[in-house]
């Protein structure tokens, strides 16, 4: 791609820098040939203040050599490197490249530690001090920002640590997790409940599901209204891995703990998203991050 | 600019801009500060080449890793988080340098420069092999033989070996040595390693064979600047012109006086073993890297005449104009110039020992995580999450134990303990909460403290904040 919208400019900037260059020869080839008068006894005549007299200390003659020196080395640099403008040079070098290649190096020096990863099981990885602090390293750079540093998440983000999985929690629903993404969809509710009470007396039976506070006669007037939440959630309110449904049971409150948090989201519904990670990383990579998160919430298997 | 009449200013002449480089070559020369010289040539060049294989600890003694940024100085191990001891360091050095030229002018230059023992040795395997300065010269004259080849030949080739040496060293303080030394001699050095060795070896044998008095006259900015340390009780290599002009050659037996001549003899020896190729006799000049090798040679030739010795020598210009003896201008020293230098260099030298003393190997950065402010858990209570980037800085194994205060009932719930292999450095996750209602919405000032349960005197305070959401 061009870096410049004329080809002007690129003429420009060639022409300016091959002029440059060449000037300096020029300069050079004067200078060196040039004869100033000098008195003889090493001033130049001028004096100032008086007595203050200038003396004529030429350079050495090796400094313009080196200066010779760098002009060749310029051109040289020139010819292989993209330095005239838009003319890429004959090495073909370019920043991308080098970046490419640097990546490229990269991965075929990891790719044996990854190879050796791949054939280990997730529950003897998750035990491999070695591996889990390439799966530290690699939740840092993609997992963190979300879950945070302690993968403990926060409000909307899941709390990775604890047994409570919205998708299901063996290895293979984790590496979907991560290399697909996520989407998490509740309609809302509110319509197929009814009016504002029998709302309110259903967010009184959820909070009841798992203990939470909560005034019991409303909980009984809302139970039957739960029948609309059941296909996703389940009879018996412990969620459905299969669509992401959360355990209303077990007192984890993703999307905030209360009366009002539970009312809000019967009627405006919720979306949540986790992004596919899968253009980021490479599949070996996934069974090792997946192996970490595993291992937070799961016993590893003991190295032996 | 040696010995041609002197022309009245009026006399013009055409000169080029440029001045081509004419060759010196210095005559060997014997006498006080020539042994002086070769002891400081011998204790630097020891030091140099000694250091990089000394072993401490199961390790190299002095070694600065780089790849792995750690700096190892004997039991010291320092990071790039220490940086401020080099600059110290420098500072130290630079303020010594002051010191020692407002004393003595340019005894670095003289006797300790690199550029100057590395002359000094390279002017040495000259001597060995091609001679004396006359037989060089008549070498340098003399037109194409098998001899001049062969003589040449053996000189760059012993120039190149030890360049070559003195890069392997330079890198072994950067590498360590004992592993360059197998990988030097199996060939299979890696391509910075190998950069490195022919680099600093190719700057030996320029500087040392080739460029020589150039790089003082040219390239060093301390020959540059030095004279603004002098005044006229600075020690510098003096003519005692009073006593010596007008100069003259005389038979050893005639009577100078009577003939109407001073001191010099105008031998001119002082001139042919001045490694910077200046006539002392004119007076102090920026050339004069004040190596004493033409009062070496005076005083010989004063000896020979039978004439007290010290017609060139060590003086100060003041020490020079009153003729004052030793005793007095070592009087001198002690002057306003040289206390202050003293003092600066005093302070700075104890405050940079003393932070190296009582530095805790023991570095804690605390991080806020980036993904949540602040979140609330089971029965209310109040969560931050922090990252901190322990370093053990100390060689042995580490258990640290991370507590905090700041706030009413606030706990680490997570992390509380982390051990740290030697050297290492880890980032951990740190779990802080506070009950419910201790604290208002906002951000608070809390403290962590992280104490090594193995030993008890790496312990470090490292500020941060917590915050309750509203």
């Amino acid at each position: 791609m061009s870096d410049f919208t004329s080809d002007f400019w690129h003429l420009y900037v060639a022409g300016l820098t091959l002029i440059s260059i060449l000037a300096c020869l020029v300069l050079l080839w004067i200078s060196g040939t040039t004869k100033v008068k000098s008195a003889e006894d090493n001033t130049t005549g001028h004096v100032w203040d008086e007595d203050l007299r200038e003396m004529n200390n030429p350079l050495p003659r090796w400094w313009v050599y080196l200066f010779i020196i760098t002009v060749i080395f310029g051109l040289i640099y020139g010819a292989l490197y993209p330095t005239f403008g838009n003319i890429q040079g004959k090495l073909g070098w370019s920043s991308t490249g080098q970046y490419d290649a640097e990546k490229a190096r990269n991965l075929d020096a990891i790719a044996p530690l990854y190879a050796a990863f791949a054939e280990m099981p997730h529950d003897k990885l998750a035990g491999d001090s070695g591996a889990m602090a390439v799966g530290e390293r690699l939740f840092m750079n993609y997992c963190a920002q979300c879950h945070g540093s302690d993968a403990r998440g926060s409000r909307t983000f899941p709390n990775l640590t604890d047994v409570d999985w919205l998708w299901g929690g063996d290895i293979d629903a984790i590496k979907i997790s991560i290399a697909e993404g996520r989407m998490g969809i509740m309609p809302p509710m509110a319509a197929a409940v009814g009016d504002a009470t029998q709302v309110h007396n259903l967010a009184h039976y959820v909070l009841s599901l798992s203990g939470s506070p909560h005034d019991s006669v409303k909980a009984t007037l809302g139970r039957p209204s739960f029948s609309s939440c059941a296909a996703c959630h389940g009879a018996d309110g412990k969620g459905n891995t299969l669509m992401g449904a959360p355990n209303l049971t077990n007192n984890v409150w993703l999307h905030g703990w209360g009366i009002d948090a539970v009312t809000r989201a019967i009627n405006h519904g919720i979306t949540n998203v986790m992004p596919a990670q899968n253009m980021l990383l490479t599949e070996q990579q996934i069974h090792v991050l997946a192996s970490y998160v595993w291992g937070m919430s799961n016993k590893p298997t003991p190295a032996n | 600019m040696t010995t041609q009449p002197k022309p009245s200013a009026d006399d013009e002449i055409e000169v080029s801009l440029y001045q081509a480089q004419e060759k010196i070559y210095p005559r060997s020369v014997e006498g006080l500060f020539s042994q002086w010289r070769w002891g400081v040539v011998w204790l630097t060049q020891l030091v140099f080449y000694g250091l990089p294989w000394l072993q401490w600890n199961d390790r190299q003694a002095i070694l600065f890793d780089l790849e792995s940024r750690r700096f190892y100085i004997f039991n010291l191990v320092l990071y790039p988080q220490d940086f401020i001891y080099l600059t110290g360091l420098l500072v130290i050095s630079a303020l010594t340098l002051f010191l020692f030229t407002a004393i003595a002018g340019r005894l670095w230059c003289g006797f300790a420069c690199p550029q100057t023992v590395y002359t000094e040795i390279y002017l040495w395997i000259e001597k060995k092999v091609e001679g004396d300065r006359s037989a060089r010269m008549r070498l340098d004259q003399a037109g194409f033989s098998a001899t001049k080849v062969g003589k040449k030949s053996l000189k760059h080739l012993l120039w190149v070996l030890f360049g070559l040496y003195t890069g392997f060293t330079f890198v072994g303080y950067f590498t360590p040595i004992q592993e360059l030394a197998m990988a030097f001699a199996t060939l299979s050095l890696g391509p910075w390693q190998t950069f490195w060795v022919f680099f600093y070896g190719f700057a030996t044998y320029g500087n040392a064979g080739f460029m020589r008095e150039q790089v003082c006259k040219y390239m060093c900015p301390y020959a540059r600047f030095q004279s603004a340390m002098f005044d006229r009780d600075t020690m510098i290599v003096t003519y005692d012109e009073a006593r010596g002009e007008p100069r003259g050659a005389r038979s050893k037996k005639a009577d100078p006086t009577s003939m109407g001549l001073g001191a010099c003899v105008d031998c001119s020896l002082c001139v042919q073993v001045c490694p910077t190729g200046i006539d002392i006799r004119k007076g102090l000049q920026y050339e004069c890297i004040g190596c004493g090798a033409c009062a070496d040679v005076c005083d010989d030739v004063m000896d020979k005449m039978g004439y007290p010795r010290g017609l060139v020598k060590f003086s100060t210009q003041n020490g020079l104009t009153h003729g004052w003896t030793v005793r007095q201008m070592v009087m001198r020293v002690l002057r306003p110039r040289v206390l202050v230098y003293t003092g600066i260099l005093l302070a700075i030298t104890i405050a940079v020992f003393a932070s190296l003393a009582m530095r805790i190997p023991l570095k804690v950065d605390v991080i806020r995580d980036r993904a949540s402010m602040g979140r609330m858990v089971d029965m209310g209570r109040i969560e931050n999450v922090y990252r901190l980037q322990i370093m053990n800085a100390t060689e042995q194994p580490q258990t640290f134990r991370i507590s905090i205060d700041g706030l009413p009932g606030i706990e680490v719930v997570a992390g509380a303990k982390v051990d740290l292999r030697p050297t290492e450095v880890r980032g951990v996750a740190v779990t802080l909460q506070v009950p419910p209602d201790v604290a208002p919405p906002g951000a608070h000032r809390v403290q962590f403290h992280v104490q090594s349960e193995t030993n008890r005197s790496l312990h470090v305070v490292t500020p941060s904040t917590f915050i309750v959401p509203r």
